[in-house]
């Protein structure tokens, strides 16, 4: 009888627990993972040559695409950069419609997370009902930019516009009578800020849902609980960020250890797991979002008593509001040298970085004083996460391999960039 | 007491001769010998650019000196600055033939970069100290070749496949130094300056072969908004436009 030897087996790219187009070679022995060799890139865009190729401003825009799941928090770390070395600060408003615009963020990545690793363990509720909520969310995105994903809000000097006072309303169609067009409308009444006043007051209720539904899940447990642990040393070895390292025991968050923006002045706890299994990091994240929504309330409250510019008055990287550039000769100058050949940004180099929903996201820029980036550098939160799905899933079952991989919260806009 | 203080007196200490710097860009030649370093702090960053036949030595005593503790490498990159402070369009004088001069790409001012060519960046963190350092080892075209630093800190392991696979450094000591990002069977290293933003190669089917073929790229390169470096006072020192 001849003597079984290791097995490979491909994982993806077509896979659907492969998170997008991860290629994953699986040298097994038997069901046992001996050696796992994630082939990545099959996504890459070459985001950081193009936006060489382009003056500053038309490169946010390419910033949504990385992490396709938290596009304003890429933005947030690409326009701090600039913001760095043009040596601005945007008004305070402008911060508070920031700091309010990534925590929805980080709810809508970790909401799209919970359900798809909830589908990937095997429970198919969860992902409905985060659905439910996303949608909610994906609305203030259109209703302050115009679009339900890919944004471009963020600018150099603040945001692009304020919040609106009347939230997008549905229309009747074909498809849709007048009574039910009038219920969807019916919590569209007030302002964007009545919006997603309403929406975080029941929140945490919609939480505890999901809570129920996995925390205490016997099925769950055992598919999560002591599975790929990683050691707090270990994590931080392996260039861990953000609620992967958190999920260790490592109590380091950028919006408190470097607050940016004005996390200085709100009120948040910050989440920190025991064992650095996927059980813990489960547990940190689901916490994060109620402090998320926490913030959220907090922002709401300040924005309401707080009206002012959204945007610096600064012509020379901010474009004048359209009215003024149809009346003013200086205006029209201003407008039609930013959208032309945009601004320049002096020599030197910066690095920012953002607590992203799934880890530290860096911008590492390099001007030579032109107006467009001599060399940008996006330091993504998940690759080195992924970078360490061998180490974590030597000695597991096949199966734990797709569990651990959904527990790094992997995108592959980022990734592969 | 500040990082870069630190810096000067734990490596002072040792025989490292420093050259501190508030340029924009400080350079080191890539065969400057091992004591010689430079030191650039700018806009709350602290660079530290030192010899490649420094970097194990010093990098080590970052990790591992209290006073330091860089328990994380964040990030590792690589910098082509071929064509640093080259612009795509002059005009700092009247001309007649128009928008000519950003299309036609003989008009280009040459002005090759003086320093070395290449530079290898890595971004690390101090949790204990919540700081954060910049290393930049320059590199010339002929010797690529610099120590990896996956032994100190295993992070390393991806960014350094990142860097060889965009700007083909040689990473000694990395245990599987593949390509990570580009296709299986790509050439060339894609984001070097003189790598064409479109590629060399495209990808088809051909029919008459009836298989998926590669060829030279059809599409001619164009510049869209011409690189303009101004040299106006717009950002000098009181000139901001918030002061």
């Amino acid at each position: 009888m001849t003597e079984l030897h290791n097995y490979t087996l491909n994982f993806g790219p077509q896979h659907p627990a492969a998170h997008g187009v991860l290629r994953l070679v699986l040298e097994t022995e038997g069901e046992v993972i001996r050696r796992a060799d994630p082939h990545i890139g099959l996504l890459h865009r070459a985001t950081e040559k193009l936006a060489e190729s382009k003056p500053y401003n038309q490169s946010i825009g390419y910033m949504d695409r990385l992490d396709y799941v938290s596009m304003m928090c890429n933005e947030h770390g690409y326009v701090l950069a600039l913001e760095k070395l043009l040596g601005i600060t945007p008004p305070v408003r402008a911060q508070y419609i920031r700091v309010m615009f990534d925590e929805i963020t980080r709810l809508l990545n970790h909401l799209l997370w919970l359900g798809a690793h909830a589908l990937d363990i095997g429970a198919m509720a969860v992902f409905l009902y985060a659905f439910r909520e996303r949608e909610d969310l994906l609305d203030c995105y259109e209703a302050v930019s115009g679009a339900r994903m890919h944004a471009t809000y963020y600018r150099p000097g603040g945001v692009y516009r304020d919040l609106p006072n009347k939230m997008p309303q549905y229309t009747p169609s074909a498809w849709r009578s007048e009574k039910e067009t009038r219920e969807m409308n019916e919590k569209r009444q007030g302002s964007l800020l009545d919006f997603i006043q309403a929406f975080c007051e029941a929140f945490p209720q919609r939480v505890d849902e999901y809570e129920t539904l996995l925390t205490d899940n016997r099925i769950w447990k055992q598919r999560t609980v002591d599975i790929g642990v990683v050691t707090a040393e270990r994590a931080l070895q392996l260039g861990f960020t953000g609620p992967m390292l958190r999920g260790s025991g490592v109590a380091w968050d950028l919006r408190k250890k470097q607050p940016y923006e004005v996390y200085a002045d709100l009120d948040f706890a910050i989440p920190v797991g025991k064992n650095g299994d996927c059980y813990d990091r489960y547990l940190v994240r689901v916490e994060e979002m109620r402090q998320s929504n926490h913030i959220i309330l907090q922002c709401i409250d300040w924005l309401r008593k707080n009206p002012g510019p959204v945007i610096l008055e600064d012509a020379k990287v901010v474009p004048p509001p359209r009215a003024v550039m149809k009346e003013s000769m200086e205006a029209l100058i201003h407008h039609f040298k930013l959208f032309t050949e945009g601004y320049t940004i002096p020599a030197g180099e910066a690095y920012a970085a953002v607590e992203h929903p799934k880890g530290e996201f860096g911008v590492y820029l390099v001007s030579d004083g032109a107006n467009k980036p001599y060399r940008l550098k996006i330091r993504p939160a998940g690759f080195s996460h992924l970078a360490a799905l061998d180490e974590m899933s030597r000695g597991h079952m096949i199966a734990d391999v797709v569990s651990i991989l959904s527990s790094q919260d992997i995108v592959f806009g980022e990734i592969d960039r | 007491m500040r990082l870069q203080d630190k810096l000067l007196s734990h490596l002072n200490t040792q025989g490292f001769v420093f050259k501190i710097s508030e340029e924009p860009l400080v350079t080191l030649s890539a065969d400057a010998p091992r004591e010689q370093l430079a030191l650039q702090c700018a806009h709350e960053e602290c660079t530290l650019i030192l010899s490649k036949h420094a970097l194990l030595d010093v990098a080590k005593q970052l990790r591992d000196e209290a006073q330091f503790s860089f328990e994380q490498l964040i990030d590792v990159c690589g910098v082509d600055y071929l064509s640093y402070g080259v612009d795509e369009w002059v005009t700092d004088k009247a001309t007649g033939t128009g928008f000519e001069r950003a299309v036609d790409r003989e008009g280009i001012r040459e002005i090759p970069f003086s320093g070395p060519r290449f530079a290898v960046v890595y971004h690390l963190l101090s949790l204990k100290h919540n700081q954060r350092l910049r290393l930049k080892v320059f590199l010339e075209e002929r010797d690529l070749r610099i120590p990896s630093l996956i032994e100190l800190w295993p992070s390393a392991d991806w960014f350094e496949r990142e860097a060889f696979d965009l700007f083909g450094f040689l990473f000694e000591g990395h245990p599987d130094l593949r390509r990570i990002l580009t296709d299986y069977g790509f050439v060339g290293h894609p984001f070097r300056k003189d790598f064409p933003l479109s590629g060399q190669v495209e990808m088809r089917y051909d029919k008459t072969i009836g298989r998926v073929i590669y060829q030279p790229v059809s599409i001619p390169e164009r510049v869209l908004v011409p690189k303009v470096i101004r040299e106006d006072s717009r950002y000098a020192e009181g000139e901001y436009p918030h002061d």
